[in-house]
């Protein structure tokens, strides 16, 4: 039995170098958000490197990636290797004990020899997660359905005497009660802390009671332009990402008002009991680096997380469209932006949507 | 009349035997229980699937409605301090070192922030208090504990948060059915009904068994009509219209609910339909979904098949005779079909009336994709506790009541209807 090993040994090493496959070639699931936004991270993530390291990578999309990862981490059964999900959710799961956590450290440095703990925009590294892009949550409307003025401000999406039409909000007290605040006046430096107030939350309700009948709830990042597209609502908020594709990428009339955007980063995880850890921490360092996250703002209009990544920011994969000014942390689009306040959100989140549900399915 | 010759003919071959000499109930009773081993045999593949992928599971779920272990298993100390105690105010230095103890521990293991998101489904806070201090729970070296804690949060002396906690000690709860039933307790740990702005379960279900009443009386008014001309007519013409119901029962459930949308939304063909032949003005066009009105259309279309399924195999077996009978007696034909063919598809009414709405109570996805937010149906609370809220708790707390519920029409519709009567095919 013994001198069998080393001959079934070499017989499968044989056998690997006659299929051309890679004595270590492994396969990573990857959960992320679908739509334009998947398709952006399997352009400049996923193809350049399963082409350079003969792994495979299986995507899988979800209305919310980081839903299913306490199901399978509690039941212990994962099968993701990496998510994306937002900060909120990558906070409370590291709190949680439900993600591995990931050393700054390995992250490559910038270009220029910057190390990564430098290179990320402040807050984009956290214990457990790794941001890869901001985003934001904008209001769009169809230029075609207004003839007159055309909306400016974040006050406008609340104004259905100024501008009549449906509404489209997404449904979830997040970041609709922000929003309502600052449409309402609030400074957006002021928002988080009234809404730590009985009256600001309040406030923020009796300013979404004006437009309730006039609102079309969404759910998954692809209904807005939908929406706007079918004429179902003449004005949505939306991810900006989405609605630049659809108009840039697919001509449609859409325009992004940036007037009281909510940022937002979205990050890399790995839930506790990756089959593939390594794997999984290989490519999210390989997807971070500085060139990386610059490609994707090639498919996408969401900013890089990394400084050094900004400078590589060029054309559309159109070919003629510059990408800086169409990002969210572009200079001329952060006059009123507010920045999401994850701990506001981590404590709040259950008691606030409650409250949005109980309000939401009152008539 | 028992002859003296009967009794002594019996009383010669005493106790009937088979063939071999075994008593004839003996042998009788051996083939029976041989019968009913294989029957068992036969279904023990089904039951055991059942059990393992659905009783138990279920089970577990429901369990957790009533069990969450998260601070007694992580705050070991306190929680025993706390169950020995009545929290009447905010307690001595001895609960506090039972708290920094735990807190200590409970930060090396990484469980802290999970006490804190069981806490905070009872008091808003919770979470970040529990991850601030416990940050910071290195300080404190030694007594006075108490002193040093509410030093680092003065939120640790409040009694609400205390209460909280000691119902959270035992890791059996009715917390979770409380709130479901828009119940919620006061700082002095007394069961109030919540506060308005946060009721919504009590309608939610209210309007869940509503509109199922109604997708279920809709399905019967249009079925009805439907089942008895496919019962009535010629075999091939039949099989034909059958071929029409069946059709959107085999497609897809995606796919039909898209279909409405695609029909009735404000720029769908309907509306589009309409105002092109003038009957409503471009402004006027009809919101027929994204609201009430779309979770009903669309369910009852869906619905439609389970009513008329089980109408049609009830039907095709009333003879026609009884009809021609009664009016040839003299019934007219309202009085013939009341009293003569409507009793007879009564367990078909019964069977699709019942099937639709237990299914309807129980719906999801059609009322989230075109319900809007007056279309929403109690399901749709479960879902998003199991998927965005990750409270699972209250989650499996809804589904429980949802379900007894169901057990509970199911009891009444057997006392008045009697399940007897009921016919799927």
């Amino acid at each position: 039995m013994t001198a069998m090993k080393p001959i079934a040994a070499a017989a499968l090493a044989a056998g690997l170098m006659l299929s051309g496959v890679p004595a270590n070639a492994g396969e990573i699931t990857v959960v992320s958000w679908g739509g334009a936004y998947t398709k952006s991270q399997v352009e400049a993530y996923h193809k350049p490197w399963m082409a350079k390291t003969g792994h495979k990578i299986k995507s899988v999309d979800a209305p919310n990636p980081a839903a299913p990862i306490k199901a399978q981490v509690k039941a212990g059964n994962v099968s993701i290797d990496v998510a994306d999900v937002e900060y909120s959710d990558a906070v409370r799961y590291c709190d949680e004990g439900l993600l591995e956590t990931i050393d700054p450290a390995v992250l490559p440095p910038a270009p220029d020899g910057t190390p990564a703990t430098e290179d990320f925009i402040e807050g984009a590294l956290t214990d457990c997660a790794v941001a890869n892009i901001v985003w934001s949550t904008v209001f769009a409307y169809d230029a075609a359905k207004f003839k007159g003025a055309e909306p400016k401000t974040i006050a406008d999406l609340f104004d259905v005497k100024k501008f009549p039409g449906k509404r489209g909000l997404r449904k979830g007290a997040k970041p609709n009660l922000e929003m309502a605040l600052m449409a309402d006046g609030v400074p957006a430096a002021d928002v988080y802390k009234m809404l730590t107030t009985d009256a600001g939350v309040a406030r923020a309700f009796k300013k979404l009671d004006t437009i309730k009948k006039h609102v079309v709830w969404w759910e998954a990042g692809a209904q807005p332009p939908q929406l706007l597209a079918d004429g179902e609502v003449s004005m949505t908020t939306a991810y900006n990402g989405r609605i630049f594709n659809a108009a840039i990428g697919e001509d449609k009339p859409f325009k992004i008002v940036w007037d009281g955007q909510v940022l937002d980063f979205d990050l890399f995880v790995i839930p506790k009991g990756a089959p593939n850890k390594d794997l999984a921490l290989e490519f999210i360092k390989f997807a971070t680096d500085t060139q990386r996250l610059a490609d994707q703002a090639k498919y996408i209009a969401y900013g890089p997380a990394r400084k050094s990544s900004g400078k590589l920011v060029g054309l559309y994969q159109d070919g003629k469209t510059p990408m800086a000014p169409h990002m969210p942390t572009a200079e001329a689009n952060m006059g009123n932006a507010l920045v999401n306040n994850f701990e506001f959100w981590a404590d709040r989140d259950s008691e606030l949507n409650e409250r949005f549900n109980a309000w939401i399915s009152s008539n | 009349m028992t002859t003296a010759a009967d009794t002594v003919a019996a009383g010669d071959l005493g106790p009937l035997t088979t063939g071999d000499g075994t008593p004839l109930k003996t042998a009788l009773a051996r083939a029976t229980r041989r019968a009913r081993l294989k029957a068992l045999f036969l279904v023990a593949p089904l039951l055991l699937f059942v059990i393992v992928t659905f009783a138990v599971p279920i089970g577990q779920m429901l369990y957790l409605s009533i069990y969450n272990p998260v601070f007694s298993d992580n705050m070991p100390r306190l929680s025993s301090w706390l169950r020995d105690h009545d929290v009447a105010q905010v307690p001595g230095e001895d609960a506090f070192k039972a708290l920094v103890l735990d807190l200590t521990e409970a930060r090396a293991n990484r469980t802290h922030a999970q006490v804190g998101t069981r806490i905070n489904y009872e008091r808003t806070g919770a979470t970040s208090l529990f991850k601030s201090t416990a940050r910071k729970i290195k300080r404190i070296k030694g007594p006075p504990y108490k002193d040093q804690l509410l030093a680092l949060n003065e939120e640790w002396g409040d009694l609400h948060l205390w209460t909280v906690m000691a119902r959270a000690a035992s890791p059996h709860t009715a917390a979770f059915y409380a709130q479901a039933l828009d119940l919620s307790y006061d700082a002095e740990g007394d069961i109030v009904r919540a506060p308005e702005n946060r009721r919504i379960y009590g309608h939610l279900f209210l309007r869940t068994l509503f509109l199922s009443a109604l997708i279920a009386g809709l399905c019967l008014i249009l079925g009805y009509p439907a089942a008895h001309l496919l019962a009535s007519l010629p075999l091939k013409y039949s099989n034909l219209l059958m071929v029409l119901v069946l059709l959107p029962f085999w497609t897809s459930l995606l796919v039909r609910t898209t279909s409405w949308i695609t029909l009735l939304q404000s720029q769908g063909v309907l509306n589009d339909m309409l105002v092109s032949l003038g009957v409503l003005g471009d402004d006027g066009r009809l919101q027929l979904m994204y609201n009430q009105w779309g979770t009903v259309i669309a369910m009852t279309h869906i619905m439609l098949p389970f009513m008329i399924l089980p109408l049609y195999s009830v039907m095709k077996t009333v003879p026609k005779d009884f009809v021609r009978a009664a009016r040839s007696l003299g019934a007219g034909p309202v009085t013939a079909f009341l009293r003569v063919y409507l009793p007879q598809t009564v367990p078909g009414i019964g069977a699709g009336v019942l099937l639709v709405f237990i299914i309807s109570v129980g719906y999801y996805i059609t009322p989230a994709l075109v319900g809007g937010s007056s279309g929403q149906l109690i399901s749709n609370q479960i879902a998003f506790h199991m998927l965005q809220s990750l409270n699972w708790g209250l989650a499996a707390a809804l589904g429980a009541l949802l379900l007894g519920g169901v057990i509970l029409l199911y009891w009444l519709y057997d006392r008045l209807v009697g399940v007897d009567n009921m016919k799927l095919g």
